[in-house]
């Protein structure tokens, strides 16, 4: 197993706790839960975690200059980097959760609140299996309709040329979005049990 | 499609796990790490941790505890007792907590349930609500003065939700520990109040009573405490049962799905054909 050195972003509202358990089980001994430029300019492979409401998220990762060193290190350095849930939907260009805000814009697109048909209750919160579009690289360990966790009120508008997976709950929603060295999923991996961290091996295995 | 869930609580007190019995006689069972782990591999979908003593006390939460339980969960993590301000729940969110889970704060300090909202977002906020039947109808109970208030379960899930709780954990006080299956009255009079997601709580003693809630209500996920504790894979075996007439998600390395299961819900042996079969299969160890 390659030691990668592994950052995950801390931006004061992430359970960025809960993730570095996962990548610890799985062996990595190189991780660092951090916000100090020079250890994610370091880093082999960055992760963005989320937890929290896309405004105040942002607001965080501009307040500490996390916006234009992760920019710099994903876009001209094309360092790999995995958003999770807030942390995928940061990367769109904008959102409409508790007024428009802007994003990180990386990804084309926007965040949409969920707009069900009736009985289907907000947020999305659970168990739902993700037909996978593209296996390569984060779900080639999973089996096809596996179960991921969910919970979420928003989600990720895009083209459908980014989108490698989705769910169905009443309507189809953007489950995993991937373009060339940015990958984000709208679930939580690290409380996936045995396919969020078969999805880290596979990730970490393509870098 | 999104499956229905199955959670467990765990409630601690004085740092370790027991089972509760009508809301006053607790019986222990063993350190809230070791609890988690099992009830992880074992495939629970969710986890529900409350510290019963931390609020009676006045303390703050016990993180040091929580680090440890959550070390081993990867299954979402919601954790319970003694929140009372925001920097509490900042701090359970760097111990591994994925929501958070208000009781009395949401009784007496609404704005609370508003501000977690806003900042960690709706889904990290859960209301839990112990309901008592009182005549022909239910009230909340007060754990800690131990008395019944004036407001109605449905009518506090209400206010919950127009606060911003994403989830309400309802749990019946008459029902606790009695191994006697849910409330499924006070469960519907809530789920026919509000639009989140519900989680059923209070009496379960196996899988029929979790097929009865699902049947019967609207419920998203059906918890239990006490019958998970004391059989080997309880959690996988109870779900191969549900499997058959409800939608959950059986992903565990060993999933009885192929198994008969008896009227009281435990499994039934395998012919000693098969047993002696068995006795030269290799099974591989799961690789991830």
């Amino acid at each position: 197993m390659k030691q990668l050195k592994i950052v995950i972003i801390d931006y004061g509202v992430g359970n960025t706790h809960s993730v570095s358990n996962a990548i610890k089980h799985l062996g990595y001994k190189q991780l660092k839960i951090s916000d100090n430029e020079q250890t994610i300019k370091e880093a082999d492979v960055l992760i963005l975690p989320g937890v929290g409401a896309f405004d105040e998220c942002m607001k965080n990762l501009k307040d500490s200059h996390l916006d234009t060193i992760l920019g710099e290190q994903v876009l001209e350095n094309k360092k790999p980097i995995l958003g999770i849930c807030v942390g995928m939907q940061m990367m769109a260009e904008f959102s409409e959760e508790n007024g428009i805000h802007q994003g990180l814009n990386w990804i084309h697109g926007m965040v949409k609140k969920l707009d069900l048909p009736k009985n289907f209750a907000v947020p999305h919160v659970g168990w739902n299996n993700v037909t996978i579009e593209h296996n390569e690289p984060i779900f080639s360990r999973n089996d096809e309709n596996c179960n991921f966790y969910f919970d979420h009120s928003y989600y990720f508008h895009c083209n459908e040329e980014y989108v490698s997976a989705w769910c169905d709950y009443g309507v189809k929603i953007t489950a995993a979005v991937q373009q060339d060295n940015i990958f984000g999923v709208q679930f939580h991996p690290e409380k996936s049990q045995t396919n969020g961290l078969k999805l880290f091996r596979s990730f970490f295995n393509s870098i | 499609m999104l499956k229905k869930r199955i959670a467990a609580t765990l409630l601690v007190k004085d740092g370790i796990v027991v089972q509760s019995i009508g809301f006053n006689k607790y019986l222990p069972v063993g350190k809230p790490a070791i609890a988690v782990e099992y009830l992880n591999q074992w495939g629970i979908d969710e986890i529900i941790l409350l510290d019963i003593s931390a609020t009676c006390k006045q303390i703050s939460p016990d993180y040091s505890m929580i680090k440890k339980a959550s070390l081993k969960c990867y299954v979402p993590l919601s954790v319970g007792g003694g929140i009372t301000e925001v920097r509490h729940i900042r701090e359970l969110m760097h111990c591994g907590a994925d929501k958070l889970s208000l009781n009395q704060s949401a009784i007496f300090n609404t704005d609370l349930i508003s501000e977690a909202a806003h900042i960690f977002g709706n889904q990290c906020v859960v209301v839990s609500i112990d309901g008592v039947k009182v005549g022909n109808g239910y009230c909340v109970y007060d754990y800690i003065k131990k008395t019944n208030l004036k407001i109605s379960p449905a009518e506090m899930a209400s206010k919950a939700e127009e606060a911003g709780a994403g989830e309400i954990l309802i749990n019946s006080v008459d029902r606790d520990g009695m191994y006697s299956g849910y409330d499924i009255e006070l469960i519907n009079s809530v789920c026919e109040k509000v639009t989140i997601p519900v989680i059923g709580c209070g009496g379960a003693k196996n899988a029929k009573d979790m097929i009865d809630l699902f049947q019967n209500t609207s419920v998203s996920a059906a918890c239990a405490g006490n019958f998970f504790h004391f059989t080997e894979h309880s959690v996988n075996v109870t779900k191969a049962s549900i499997l058959k007439s409800i939608n959950v998600r059986l992903e565990t390395y060993a999933n009885y799905k192929e198994n008969n299961i008896n009227e009281d819900f435990r499994l039934s042996k395998k012919a000693d054909s098969v047993l002696e079969e068995m006795l030269f299969m290799r099974i591989e160890k799961e690789v991830i």
